[in-house]
Formats: C-alpha cells, structure tokens, sequence
C-alpha cells in the first residue's frame, strides 16, 4: 500500500480517482518546476542506474506492467528502473490480454489490479485509457502512451537528453523532422520546449507537416514556430536535432516514398558545420533517417536517449511514489 | 368548446407542466429528443416554431403538461438553447423559474464523439464526462481523451 492509498478510498464510482496528485497522465500534470525537479532527480540517479551505486530508495514496493499493445522498450525500461531502485515488478500483461479476450472492462481490470500493485504503468490502444484507469485505481497510473493521447514519459526522458547536453531547456533551437503528422512523440515534445521558449523548426515533407490545430495552438502559447519543407538549411543554426521515422505506408508508392524519406536523411557530411554542442536524438528505431556514420560524431545522442529512459522513469517513479530522491547521492554508496 | 379552440387552449396556457421559451428557431424537435420527449411520450407535448423574438431573433417554445422537469433534464438543454428559458407550471401560475447552466462539467448527458476513446462501449461503467471549455461558443472536452467535441455530433450521441 502506497501511502497515498488510504485518503482516497471511497465507495463509489463517481468521485474516485484521488490519484490525479500522484498519476502522471499528461504533461500537464507537471509544473514547469515539477519537470525540472525530476530532471535534476534523474541525474542525481544516474549512478545508481548504472549500477555503480545501490541505492534501493523503491524496496518494497511493487509495479504492475500492464501493457495491452506490445510496446517492449517503454515496458523493459520501467522494469530496469523499478529494480534498479530495489523494487519488484508484476508484468500483468497475460491479464491484460485475457481481459480483451474475456470482454472485461478496463474499469474491472484496473479494480482487480490495483490490488496487485503500488503503482502500475499502462500502455492502452484507447486514447484517454490512462486519465480513465486513474480515475478508477487506488494506486497511481503512470501512462506509457494511451492511443494517439499521451507518453510523457517519453516526453520526459526527451526533455532529459536535451538538458543534459545544453545544461538548461530555455531558449534553444529545435529542429524537429520528418514525419510530424503522426507522431505522438513530437506534439507532446513541441508543447513541453515551447513551456521552456524554445525555438521551434518543424522540417517535415508537406504531406506530413505538423497539424495545423498544434501550430495554433503552440503560438496560442507565445511559441516562435517555423515551418519547412527543408531540412539541411536549418541544421547549422540548430541546438537540437530531433529525427523522426518516415513511414512507408504513409505514400501512394515505393518512389514517392524514396524521394521524400531521402531528403530527410542525415548523414555524417551534413553536420560538418553544425554547432559545436548540437545533439541529434531520435526515438528509435531508426531504418535510414540517420546513417550509422553519424553514431561516431560527437553530436549523435539517440542512444543515451534510450538510456535515459531507465533514469528518468526512476526519478518519475519516485515522485508518483511520494519517495525523495536523496540530494547526495554518490556519498551513500 | 369546440375542438379547435381547446387545441388552442393547449398551445396557449397549461395548467400543470413546463415550458421552455427562448429555443432557437426551428431546434425545438432537438430539445425534444434531448429531453426524451420525442418517443411515446405519454404526456402531452405541445410546440410553437418560428415566433419572432426581440431577445433571440426567432425562437421556438415548447410546453411540457404534467411534467416538471428535473434540473438534470434542463441542464441538458443548455447544449443547444443556452439562452432558453424554463418555467415551472403549477395551476396555469409560474411557480418557479430555472436557470439552464452548464456549469464546468457535462457529466453522463453526452457520450464522446471520438471513436477511439476509452470510454467506448456501453459496458465501462464511470460516467462519462465532458469538461466545460467555453460557453459561447460551446466548446466542450472530454475529459479522459481530451478531444474537442463537434456540438452537433454530441447531440446525436445523448444518453
Ligand atoms: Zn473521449
């Protein structure tokens, strides 16, 4: 029992969902202060997730992994994190899956579950899954992407990658590219830089440009947006590089698809007049957006981003846990 | 009395009952099917359409007879007539006047429109809640997907 478990109890349907302090949902659940406190929590932690510290802050406590789509990397990431801190983890994925295949409702899976667990991280095809499972669990819900909704911890471990080259989120230039029509990914990362004033660039081919109500609404918000069909112009004045993965199926045919994937492609030769500290992120996996030349420049940061999703899922795990990360950590090794 | 004149009677004056004034011209079959009063209604329902109005321009007004309607009920009529104006009925005399107010949340009126909301299906048992955004113009939002709501498609989605 986590010990926000008591104060919400309740009998009846409506008015549960006493989590909402302690459930990460959306972005919106965190104050811009709240992000920074976690990100300096998630660097605190880096030691321990390397495992060159141990440090069992979560011992005793239990995650439920309850994914009703496959998503292997957000899945294992949380798991690293909860044991790195000492803690156990229920995968609840068979439940998940007898559940859809038993017409359960997500209200009875979650109800069942919420025993299970002190915290449980969902992943549903269903947008708005993750806001409707808080509202129905004692324990909090920490949303590993709920349909074409929310991922902030994906979010999150972005923000995570993108402070610790720069050493701050404020004012920088990001290049976001590539496919920013569909993907959840770098709305949610949009909204979160323009918070911190970013400066955005959205590079994408026209057919995939960033939907026009998330323009609106970013410069709703003061945000300094421009839009291009062009990615190599905007490399040098870039800070960030955030690469996204063109789809296929997303064009009428093979050629189409060829021509507009290859000039959003960067390879070792495009950065040679970047800026000294530019990073290049993407989400992984990649196909042929980036070419492996690029791993070995000083710029390439994707896979340090993998990592640090294990870091700052322990950082956001301790907060929803009402845990404090220790301010020293090196020192209690 | 001959038949016409008590049918009149009936537009004109009910002696137990509701009437709602101030519906915008020609959605007063709407706030009947919000209302539920569009089926087999066993009380009588009577309706005028299209009466000029100085306060909305034309306006449509719907007499409910020996049915006080619950502010829940009215509540759900502020979706398409905001403006409308409810009385109470008892004995031909106004006992009481309602205000239609929408307040933050429209909660278990509407289902969302979104296809691939959570709330999807009519088995998940939590009500079903659309945050207020905006009056005028009525924007609403659900609250678990958080997609904006098309007015007219929520309509057709009443529970
Ligand atoms: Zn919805």
């Amino acid at each position: 029992m986590g010990p926000q478990s008591n104060a919400h109890r309740s009998g009846s349907l409506k008015g549960r969902g006493g989590t909402a302090v302690s459930s990460l949902i959306t972005m919106d659940d965190l104050s811009n202060d709240d992000i920074l406190d976690v990100l300096d929590a998630a660097e605190r932690l880096l030691p321990v997730a390397k495992g060159q510290t141990h440090l069992p802050l979560l011992q005793g406590k239990i995650l439920g992994n309850l994914f009703f789509e496959p998503s292997t990397r957000t899945r294992m990431s949380f798991e690293t994190a909860m044991k790195r801190l000492g803690g156990e983890v229920v995968n609840l994925g068979a439940v998940a899956s007898s559940s859809v295949v038993k017409g359960e409702t997500l209200y009875d899976t979650i109800r069942m579950v919420d025993g299970y667990a002190d915290i449980i991280a969902l992943r549903h095809p269903r947008q708005g899954a993750a806001q409707y499972a808080a509202d129905a669990a004692e324990v909090p819900i920490a949303n590993g992407g709920d349909g074409a909704g929310h991922h902030p911890t994906q979010t999150m471990l972005d923000l995570f990658t993108i402070k610790q080259a720069h050493g701050t989120l404020e004012g920088l230039r990001v290049v976001l590219a590539g496919d920013l029509r569909y993907g959840r990914t770098v709305h949610s990362l949009a909204h979160a830089l323009v918070r911190f004033n970013c400066e955005l660039v959205f590079a994408s081919p026209s057919s995939l440009r960033m939907p026009t109500e998330i323009i609106a609404d970013l410069e709703g918000h003061g945000a300094t947006i421009i839009e291009s069909d062009d990615l190599v112009n905007h490399i040098d004045d870039a800070d960030v590089i955030y690469m996204t993965r063109i789809q296929k199926e997303r064009f009428p045919d093979e050629d189409e698809y060829r021509k507009v994937a290859g000039s959003f492609t960067l390879s070792a030769a495009n950065l040679d007049s970047a800026k000294e500290g530019m990073i290049v992120m993407h989400p992984l996996p990649r196909v042929d957006e980036i070419t492996p030349d690029v791993d070995k420049t000083r710029h390439a940061r994707y896979f340090e981003q993998a990592f640090n999703g294990v870091v700052t899922r322990m950082a956001l795990l301790c907060r929803m846990l009402g845990i404090e990360v220790p301010s020293n950590i090196g020192g209690e090794a | 009395m001959s038949a016409p004149e008590t049918a009149m009677r009936r537009v004109t004056a009910i002696n137990n009952g509701t009437v709602i004034d101030h519906v915008p011209a020609g959605k007063a079959l709407v706030v009947l099917k919000m209302l539920g009063l569009d089926g087999n209604m066993a009380t009588p329902v009577s309706m005028v359409m299209n009466v000029p109005s100085q306060k909305i321009g034309g306006k449509d007004i719907i007499k409910v007879e020996d049915r006080e309607l619950t502010q829940n009920e009215l509540d759900r009529l502020a979706l398409i007539a905001p403006q409308a104006s409810v009385a109470i009925i008892r004995a031909y005399q106004v006992a009481e006047k309602r205000v239609i107010n929408l307040g933050e949340e429209v909660v278990n009126v509407v289902h969302c429109t979104y296809a691939n909301c959570a709330t999807l299906g009519d088995r998940e048992p939590l009500p079903h809640r659309m945050k207020v955004v905006s009056v005028d113009p009525l924007n609403l939002r659900c609250h678990y997907c958080a997609r904006p709501q098309d007015i007219d498609e929520l309509v057709a989605n009443l529970l």
